[in-house]
């Protein structure tokens, strides 16, 4: 296809995605180097007729306005907000590694700075969730596979709906039901003999419960693609090694799965990425006391009253940086491939 | 695999475990939707009992205060007081306005990727999987203050645009992939024939692309149903879609005593997605083994 007619017909998904996607992470770049500005105090002198005078300190609002309108992105900071107590806070970990009572100490007191604590959940949400997720969809699309095709249908179509269910409206379902006063909630109430147990307060609960939504919302996917995989496996291959004596178990371990493995490695990158912007059961949960996302960060900077433009731009480089180091296994290998094609 | 030949020989202590695995799998999947729906049409005092939860499924509070066993108070608070169907509109006109514009650029962008062999097309390619990874969020600080900026902000097409830009990466992957599986014989014996590429591409390729775009279109139109990360951002609150709106829902109501109102609008939200799989399984699951095949 010639250079022209291929970008004439290119063109406008091009322009969406540099305008939309490729612009705004320029920008989110450079409003990760600026701040606020900070507040203009003025001296103002009030006098009254026989009180004498005094002087306060305010605030200047008309200039403050007028700085606004001349540099709406505020203050140069350099990378002033990245190394700051709320993102990689080098002094603090400085300090907390020049100080502390043993590894133990150090843990704790480096997952309560904000960042950290963000960016323990997110990654613990990404490999626990996304592997689990992964082998229970593949021992459904086994389960399934076997049973007679009158039930398929039916298995499958509620099979889809976690996955296919709006993330936020997906965790408040759950959520409800696993309140003190939902269905779930008051039977582990029942099952424990606890009557103060609460998913919510306990910091590992919460994460538990984030965790069980995370694959309940994920299994699906691995699912429906396992099962597809399954129909391709060859017949001749597994009748031989139903011949040579292979076990059940064998059979799946050693024709199964190798078939399956090169859409387990889709799979695993698909769910991978998704996982890494886990943000919406955060806030269906409420569980921001206990469990935090890099995503959630963010949302957090900018849906507040004063909107912290530099702290939002500077998580999000953060974030995509950690996107670019999880993808880069798959960059690597798909250019080392097409460069192989090539030549 | 050889279906019957393997089933007959299976033990049937191995079937009754594999049963039992699925209907606990089943249930897992499909009862928290049924328990919703069925506590919608309930009060508070009973969905969330605070004495026991059978109470959600006898309903003693909803006799008392409503003298039946079932109420719509919570659909009619959501949808006329609290104006949820403002909402539902404004969802109606994001989701087809982003699933119609994505398509016409995707098929276009698709079937040009899918066409040339050249260097550049696998670099685009390779740029948009690296914009599907990307967190919306991320991408939407990014927004916020140049459409603060030129004043665009808190109106339905910016974020039409907006969504489109984002789900482009991935309608250009799936339609790509798609445009591949039509043999290039048919397009280019059209091109002998004296037709331009644009015409080959309306009189031959539109005709056979529909069931990869509609299986695409799907896609697009979850993506845009279900996003809140963008439309939680950049809309005011006049103008917020469903997702959103549910949200807001949460804060104000939960202090009034009428989450019920949210239970409702979030049933409501739910029955669109059931009809799209009762009536597009078949395509969902194509399309998602389409990417993971050739994707």
């Amino acid at each position: 296809m010639p250079h022209k007619t291929f970008f004439a017909f290119i063109l406008p998904s091009l322009i969406a995605m540099v305008l939309f996607i490729a612009l705004p992470i320029v920008s989110v770049v450079v409003q990760s180097f600026h701040v606020e500005h900070g507040r203009i105090l003025v001296q103002v002198e009030s006098c009254q007729p026989f009180g004498g005078c005094t002087t306060e300190t305010r605030v200047d609002t008309a200039a403050m306005a007028e700085l606004r309108e001349e540099q709406p992105m505020g203050r140069f900071n350099g990378f002033g907000t990245y190394l700051n107590r709320g993102h990689l806070a080098v002094d603090e970990i400085g300090a907390i590694l020049a100080n502390n009572n043993g590894i133990g100490d150090i843990v704790t007191r480096i997952y309560n700075l904000p960042l950290y604590k963000a960016l323990a959940f997110t990654l613990v949400f990404c490999f626990v969730v996304t592997p689990i997720a992964m082998a229970l969809g593949f021992v459904i699309a086994l389960a399934v596979n076997t049973v007679p095709k009158m039930v398929k249908g039916p298995v499958i179509f509620f099979s889809l709906l976690p996955m296919i269910i709006t993330p936020l409206i997906g965790s408040l379902i759950l959520y409800w039901m696993i309140q003190p006063n939902g269905i779930i909630g008051a039977n582990l109430r029942v099952l424990f003999d606890d009557p103060t147990l609460s998913l919510r307060q306990s910091p590992l609960l919460t994460w538990l419960s984030l965790l069980f939504y995370g694959v309940w919302t994920n299994a699906p996917f691995s699912f429906v693609v396992f099962y597809a995989g399954l129909q391709t496996v060859p017949a001749d291959t597994l009748e031989s090694a139903m011949i040579d004596g292979a076990s059940r178990w064998e059979r799946i371990r050693y024709v199964v799965i190798p078939h399956l493995a090169p859409l387990a490695t889709f799979v695993a990158l698909v769910q991978l990425m998704d996982n890494f912007r886990v943000f919406e059961p955060i806030v269906g949960f409420s569980a921001e006391a206990n469990a935090t996302s890099l995503s959630w960060l963010i949302f957090n900077d900018l849906s507040g009253d004063a909107q912290l433009f530099g702290s939002a731009g500077a998580t999000s480089v953060i974030t995509i940086i950690g996107v670019i180091i999880l993808l880069s296994p798959v960059l690597v290998r798909t250019w080392r491939e097409f460069n192989h094609k090539v030549v | 695999m050889s279906d019957t030949a393997v089933s007959q020989r299976r033990p049937l202590g191995l079937n009754i475990i594999i049963i039992g695995f699925l209907v606990v799998w089943v249930v897992l999947a499909a009862f928290p939707f049924l328990w919703t729906v069925w506590g919608s049409f309930k009060v508070e005092p009973d969905f969330f009992s605070r004495q026991n939860w059978i109470n959600a499924i006898t309903g003693p509070f909803t006799q008392r205060q409503t003298g039946s066993a079932f109420t719509g108070d919570g659909y009619y608070g959501a949808w006329v007081t609290r104006e949820f169907w403002r909402a539902v509109a404004n969802t109606a006109i994001v989701t087809v306005s982003v699933t119609v514009i994505s398509l016409t650029l995707g098929t276009l962008g698709g079937y040009a990727l899918a066409r040339s062999g050249q260097r550049y097309a696998f670099w685009i390619l390779i740029a948009a999987l690296v914009f599907r990874a990307m967190p919306h969020i991320t991408l939407v600080s990014g927004y916020l203050l140049p459409f603060f900026e030129l004043n665009i902000w808190g109106v339905l097409p910016t974020s039409i645009i907006v969504l489109v830009a984002i789900n482009q990466p991935f309608t250009l992957w799936m339609l790509h992939s798609f445009f591949l599986s039509i043999p290039k014989d048919l397009d280019e014996s059209a091109m002998v024939d004296g037709c331009s590429r644009f015409e080959a591409f309306r009189r031959v390729i539109i005709p056979v692309m529909w069931p990869g775009v509609v299986t695409t279109g799907l896609f697009s139109f979850l993506l845009a149903y279900n996003d809140f990360a963008v439309t939680s951002m950049l809309l005011s609150s006049d103008n917020q879609t469903m997702v959103p709106k549910i949200s807001s829902f949460l804060g104000s109501v939960q202090e009034q005593g009428n989450v019920m109102f949210a239970v409702a609008a979030v049933v409501s939200a739910t029955v669109p997605l059931f009809i799209l799989v009762l009536f597009f399984q078949r395509q969902i699951v194509s399309g998602l083994t389409a990417g993971a095949v050739k994707g």
